[in-house]
This record gives structure tokens, C-alpha cells and sequence, in this order.
């Protein structure tokens, strides 16, 4: 059973870099087009003016 | 991200082609100073549609940056200072795509949406949290004992107990509330089951005991969270666009000064100012005339379909179109005291009647929280005095609240609606109202407005073929010279049947009167019937006078708007009666009527009226569902048991309705009532489910049977039930 003292810490560890990693996406405003940003992504022109914060979330 | 970041960035990029180098040239110039334009662009769909728009825009010389967002169907566009935003839409048009400009100012308000990112970032912790502790759960579950079990319990409550602080804050701010004003509400209950459980666990924990409610108290933060968040977000997205509809009427003004005309915000103007009004413009104030003669359009604010033309010292009311000639009016009534605004005033008042409307959901509630409490109040003391045990108890109270905690009766009407306005959303209507759905699955009377509602305010020639074809080429020419909408109508009607001008010289627009020029050295005179001292007509007409020959009418109807006899005829085939009540002329609303096959029809019906008929109908048990767009039904709309308003409509009318029509055709209203009639059918399904749920596990918990295994089992299995029977409307 002294496996579970490496396996909790690192599966809460990986818990964690998960939230933090969702917490990111929503704060760096990824979730605001989401539509447009599925089918930019077809798009062959390479994307040189990425979204800026929208002016009306501010 | 700062310039320096930016150059890097794009030097490490082998693909960069010129025109993105020029891009970002642009926007390293681009400051504060700019001119930031939003447009909304209703009919982009795909990537094609943001490309040829972006690259579009970027290509002129005075944009800066422009970004497309194809969720919100919307461009953000820095430009120079100066650059008038009227012309980024024409260039916006150029390109293929309808395109309305939006006024940021109104925009500004729906800031970040922080409530809902604040709900997500909790639901996302406790997500994580439950996860974690349903993992720790299943070992104890089968069979973890003694020192481990202890160990998973304390890890347990190391994850719970900061996530429950953060995660069920708005619970426990809510029951708080609720609690000082005293009264109950749903929050109580969950406020209370959550800390309760997680109170006996710890003790029970600290004793080494067997059950604890951890895993329990996360998953029912988790899904009463995510009830809410389903709720908010369906509300903030009927709020927004209801604010992007406002926006799109952009409150700027002309005022006459001495040095020449400024364009100004409505909300500046002070009475006495002098206001010129161009021709397709609405009055910004009320006033009176002091130069010049035109037309007005007033079908917005009474139903009448005909122009009414107006000179120097008439008064006008905010609201009305002006047609033809540019005028000057004196301000006499500005802003709040407008007569656009008393009505919008009259409209909040009756609203607050309206709100008197209790929904399902606060039904169940008034009779679930007292219930909830005296019930495991019982079984606390119940057991307190067969055993004796405090301990035993207290654990037994834990149970039955946690079981019957409203988990799935927190999801049941959040996931519905979501499901069901998402559904109309994308046939084209707005749910403005959370009780609107409800509302709307009662109606059984449906009554139209006519102008504007029922037809779409624009005039089709119905005598063509009548017209000998010279009068014809004559008529053709002069409607040309004119942006009047009867001449526009004309001019379409000719140029489809192939008619082709006349060579007609010095055409100019009297203004207010009608158009005038010269064929084959006579006079011709196309206009009014006064002015051409041609006769009276019961339709809306225009006459042509060549010479001194005898003037002949060319006759107009109101075009039926999209869909208008199918919804009718599918209203009544599914059994709802349908009434048309207008301000226009008997005639008229006849014949309309008659068209559509609407046997009960009002004419000349004054804005009190249509609301008093609207009454009578109620005091007559009839639910009625009110359709209109005029300022002359806002009244009524906002009497009616529910109510429908085109997008088109003026703004205090889309205020006082409960949905709002977004497209041009009435096609999705059928399919509205029918959706809302589902979807109270699935609420009342999900409120079945749940109630079966607890009436099956409350007994197992009073009598002390409840593992944390069951509570676990029976709430997530209900909430799962409930929400896929939700996703069945979609």
C-alpha cells in the first residue's frame, strides 16, 4: 500500500494542472468565438491579426 | 501583447505573406485615438464568409484591424480617427454581407459577462473536487477498512472542505439572504445539506466511522452549480442580444448651430434646439416643424399605413420616419419626456404586473423547502429518541437531506429551457423572458397587429396592368428621381415588367408633395393627390398628371410579410383562435383579413383599446398571446398573457414583448408555441422523475438504510435522467 503515497500526490497533482489549465483558457478569453476559432483553423491563411479582448468584455 | 512580442512572433513565421506584414504595420500604429466600429453581420456562416470580410476591410487604407466574431455574428473594426462608421457598413455591403452598425456605447454594459465566468471558474473547481473525491469514494466503496479508509477520508475532506467554500459560495450567499429577510428558498435546504454533511463527516471521520458524505456534498454543489449555470447562460445570451437589437438604433442627432450642422447624441439635445432631420430618418425628439414640407411615415407608433404630409408649425412625435424633404424641427420634448419615452414609461408600469407571474419552478419550491426541513427534522429527532445516539442522529438528518436535496429539481427547468431556447434560437426567436416559455405553452388566442406585424410595412403597385404603357414610361422616370418609398415601389414594379423610361428633363422632388419634371414640353407631375388635384382614393395611391389630362391613380397595398398566411393557417389548424386588432383603416384591415381567412378583425383601434380588448379577452379566461410592433400595441403587449415582437419593431415595443422575431418571416411562430408546449411537458416529466427518485430513497434514508453509496447512486442518477430528458426538446 506504500504506492499510494507517489500515486494520491500525483493524481491529485495532475488534477490540478488540469483546473489550472481550464482556469487559464477562461481568463485569456478562449472561449469568446468559439465558432469562429473551429473554422479559422481550416482556414490556409496564416491568422496574423489574432482576436484582441473584445471591447464591449472589458 | 506588446510590439516586441509581436515582431518575434511574426519573424519566426516562414508563410508570412505581404499583406499580413502590412497588417501588422497597421496595428503597431494602432492607439486609443482610433475609431473603434462594431458592425453586426447576421448573415456570415463560415470561414470564407470571415476571410473575405477581414481581408476586405483590412485592405482599405483608413482600416487598421478588423476581427470577426462568428459567434456573435459581429465585426470589431479600428479604424482612423474620422472614419465615419456609415461607410465601414457600405464597405462591409460591398462585400456581399448585410451588415448593421452597432452602438458601442450600449454594448459597453454586458461587461466580461463576469457573473457567468465567475459561475464557471466554481463549477470548474468543483468538478475537479468531485472528481477526485468520487476516485477516493469507489476505493471506500469496496472495501477500503481501518487505517486506509481513515486516510481516503482525511484526504477526502482536505479536497472538500476548501473546495465547498469556494465552489457553494453563491448557495450559501443566497440562503443567507434569504434567511434575513425571513423566508425559505431552494438555497436553504442545499445551503443546509451541504454543511451539515460535511459537519458529520468530519466527526464521523475523527471517530474513524465507517460513512462519511464527503464525495456526496461535492457532487451536489457540482450539479446544483451546474443548474445555475445553465440558467445564467441562457438568460445572458437573451440579454445581450436583446442589448445588440438596442444597439442597433445608434442615438446621434443633426443639430443646426450657428456655424454650421453637428451630429450629436440624442441624449444632448435640450428643448428649444433646432434638429434637421434628413430624409429616411427617424425623429430623434418631439418638436414642431420650423422649415420645410415632407411626409411622415407614422405607421410605428398608430398602424396607419399612409404617408401623412406634414409643413412649417405641425407638431411631430420622436418616432416618426420622415420621408421625403429634409426638415428643421424645434425641439419641445427631449429625452425621458418624449412621447416615445411616457410610452415606454406606461410599459414598465404594467411590467410590474406581469412579474406577478410565478413559474413551475417557484411552485415546487414553495411546497419542496418546508417539506425538505420538517422532514429530516422528524427523522433527527426520531431517531434522537429511539436510540438515544446523537451521533446516529445526526448522521440520519444528514442523509435525508442530502437525498432529497433538489438536485435534479435544480436542473430540471434550467436544462429544459436551455435546451428549448437554444432550439428557437436557432429558428430565429429570442427568449427575453425566463417565463416566457411557460407563458407561451398556455396560450390559446393568438392576436396580430397589422402594419408591420402581419404585413411588412413596404407598398406593392397592384394596378400595373391598368396603366396605359406611356403613362407608365412617364411614371417610371419621375419615380426614379425620388427616394420616396411609394416611388421606389413604383419604379420596382415598372422596371420588373420590363418598362423602360421616358425621356423626361428637370425632374425635381417637391418635398412633401411628390416629383415634377418636363416630357415633350409639358408638365408632369407625379405626387399626392392634392397637388395634382387628382381624386379621392380608399387605398394609398399616387397620381400622375401629364399636362393638363385628366390624373390617374396608381394604386399601393401592403405587401404580406414572409410566412404570414402559413402561420395564420397553422395557428388555427392547431387550434388556437387567432383576432387581428389595428389602428389602420376598416377598409384596409378587411381586406386583410379576408385574405388570411381571420373571421374576427378590429379596425381603427386606438392603443387603449387594443389593450382593453386584450383585457376583456383575460377576464374572459382566455390566455392570449399578443403579436406586434407598433408603439400603438405596446400596451397591449405588455397586458398579454405572453407576447411576440418582430426584430423590426421600434425599440419600446421589443421592451415590452417577451420574444423577439429576429428574421423577416413569421414562419417560426407555429413552432414556437409547439416547442413551448413541449417543453413544459418535459419540466413537468423531470419534476415526475425526481419526485419518484426521493420518494424511493427517502424511506431507505429515514430508516437509517442509506449508505453514501445510495445517496451517491440516486443523486447523480437523477440529475443524469433529468438532464437527458431535457436534451429530448433540442
Amino acid at each position: 500500500m506504500e504506492v499510494l503515497s507517489f500515486l494520491i500526490p500525483i493524481s491529485l497533482f495532475l488534477g490540478v494542472v488540469g483546473l489550472v489549465a481550464f482556469v487559464w483558457t477562461v481568463r485569456s478569453n478562449q472561449y469568446d468565438d468559439p465558432e469562429g476559432d473551429a473554422r479559422r483553423i481550416l482556414s490556409d491563411t496564416y491568422d496574423d491579426h489574432p482576436a484582441e479582448d473584445d471591447p464591449t468584455d472589458r | 501583447m506588446s510590439t516586441t512580442d509581436f515582431e518575434t512572433g511574426a519573424a519566426a513565421c516562414p508563410g508570412c505573406s505581404m499583406a499580413s506584414v502590412a497588417a501588422q504595420h497597421a496595428r503597431r500604429q494602432a492607439d486609443d485615438q482610433d475609431e473603434t466600429i462594431l458592425v453586426s453581420l447576421p448573415t456570415i456562416h463560415c470561414a470564407a464568409c470571415i476571410n473575405t470580410v477581414e481581408q476586405g476591410l483590412l485592405a482599405l487604407p483608413h482600416v487598421k484591424d478588423a476581427r470577426v466574431n462568428l459567434t456573435r455574428k459581429r465585426a470589431t473594426v479600428h479604424a482612423d480617427p474620422g472614419t465615419d462608421p456609415a461607410d465601414i457598413v457600405t464597405d462591409v455591403e460591398r462585400l456581399g454581407y448585410e451588415a448593421h452598425l452597432l452602438d458601442a456605447a450600449t454594448l459597453s454594459g454586458d461587461a466580461a459577462d463576469r457573473a457567468g465566468r465567475d459561475l464557471l471558474m466554481r463549477l470548474a473547481v468543483a468538478g475537479f473536487a468531485s472528481m477526485n473525491v468520487m476516485l477516493l469514494s469507489v476505493a471506500v466503496w469496496s472495501g477500503a477498512e481501518g487505517a486506509t479508509r481513515d486516510l481516503f477520508h482525511w484526504i477526502s475532506a482536505a479536497i472538500v472542505m476548501p473546495a465547498v467554500a469556494f465552489s457553494a459560495q453563491p448557495f450559501f450567499r443566497n440562503a443567507w439572504t434569504a434567511l434575513r429577510a425571513g423566508h425559505l428558498n431552494m438555497d436553504v435546504p442545499i445551503s443546509l445539506a451541504i454543511l451539515l454533511a460535511l459537519v458529520t463527516s468530519l466527526w464521523e471521520t475523527s471517530l474513524s466511522g465507517e460513512h462519511a458524505y464527503f464525495d456526496a456534498a461535492m457532487a451536489l454543489t457540482f450539479f446544483l452549480l451546474t443548474g445555475r449555470y445553465l440558467d445564467h447562460r441562457t438568460r445572458s445570451v437573451a440579454r445581450s442580444a436583446a442589448r445588440e437589437l438596442a444597439a442597433l438604433e445608434v442615438p446621434k442627432a443633426w443639430r443646426v448651430g450657428s456655424d454650421g450642422d453637428e451630429k450629436v447624441d440624442v441624449s444632448t439635445l435640450s428643448v428649444g434646439d433646432h434638429v434637421r432631420v434628413h430624409p429616411g430618418a427617424r425623429m430623434p425628439v418631439d418638436g414642431e416643424i420650423a422649415e420645410g414640407t415632407s411626409e411622415l411615415d407614422r405607421s410605428l407608433l398608430t398602424g396607419e399605413t399612409v404617408p401623412v404630409y406634414v409643413e412649417p408649425g405641425r407638431p411631430v412625435s420622436a418616432g416618426e420616419v420622415n420621408l421625403t424633404g429634409p426638415l428643421v424641427i424645434r425641439a419641445t420634448a427631449v429625452g425621458r419626456d418624449t412621447s416615445l419615452h411616457r410610452m415606454a414609461d406606461l410599459v414598465a408600469i404594467a411590467e410590474s404586473g406581469r412579474s406577478r407571474y410565478t413559474s413551475l419552478a417557484d411552485k415546487a419550491a414553495k411546497l419542496y423547502a418546508p417539506g425538505v426541513h420538517i422532514l429530516s427534522a422528524l427523522a433527527f429527532v426520531g431517531w434522537l429518541l429511539y436510540s438515544g445516539d446523537l451521533r446516529v442522529a445526526l448522521n440520519i438528518a444528514a442523509a435525508v437531506l442530502i437525498i432529497t436535496c433538489p438536485c435534479a429539481l435544480g436542473l430540471a427547468v434550467p436544462a429544459v429551457t436551455t435546451a428549448a431556447s437554444g432550439r428557437l434560437f436557432r429558428h430565429g426567436l429570442l427568449i427575453k423572458n425566463a417565463t416566457a416559455l411557460e407563458r407561451l405553452a398556455q396560450v390559446d388566442t393568438v392576436v396580430f397587429d397589422k402594419t408591420g406585424t402581419l404585413t411588412a410595412g413596404t407598398p406593392v403597385l397592384t394596378n400595373l396592368d391598368a396603366m396605359p404603357p406611356h403613362d407608365l414610361q412617364i411614371a417610371l422616370a419621375l419615380a426614379e428621381g425620388s427616394a420616396h418609398p411609394l416611388s421606389k415601389a413604383l419604379a420596382l414594379a415598372a422596371r420588373d415588367a420590363g418598362v423602360t423610361p421616358a425621356e423626361v428633363i428637370d425632374i425635381t422632388e417637391v418635398p412633401g408633395h411628390g416629383t415634377e419634371g418636363t416630357w415633350q414640353g409639358r408638365t408632369v407631375r407625379l405626387g399626392r393627390a392634392a397637388w395634382v388635384e387628382g381624386g379621392a382614393s380608399a387605398q394609398t395611391a399616387a397620381w400622375l398628371r401629364v399636362g393638363d389630362d385628366a390624373p390617374r391613380p396608381f394604386l399601393f397595398s401592403d405587401r404580406l410579410r414572409d410566412g404570414a398566411a402559413e402561420t395564420v393557417a397553422a395557428l388555427k389548424q392547431s387550434g388556437l383562435r387567432v383576432l387581428l386588432m389595428s389602428g389602420d383603416s376598416s377598409q384596409a384591415v378587411g381586406s386583410l383579413a379576408e385574405t388570411l381567412g381571420i373571421d374576427d378583425w378590429t379596425a381603427e383601434a386606438l392603443p387603449a383599446d387594443k389593450a382593453a380588448r386584450i383585457e376583456a379577452l383575460h377576464a374572459d379566461g382566455a390566455k392570449v398571446l399578443m403579436v406586434g410592433d407598433g408603439l400603438n400595441d405596446t400596451a397591449a403587449l405588455t397586458a398579454a398573457h405572453a407576447s411576440i415582437s418582430p426584430a423590426s419593431a421600434l425599440d419600446a415595443a421589443r421592451v415590452a414583448s417577451d420574444i423577439v422575431l429576429l428574421g423577416s418571416t413569421l414562419a417560426p411562430l407555429p413552432e414556437a408555441v409547439r416547442t413551448a408546449g413541449r417543453s413544459m411537458r418535459r419540466i413537468r416529466e423531470n419534476f415526475t422523475v425526481a419526485t419518484w427518485y426521493n420518494i424511493i430513497a427517502v424511506p431507505l434514508a429515514v430508516a437509517g438504510l442509506c449508505s453514501p453509496l445510495i445517496a451517491a447512486l440516486a443523486m447523480s442518477a437523477s440529475s443524469i435522467t433529468v438532464s437527458l430528458n431535457a436534451l429530448r426538446v433540442r
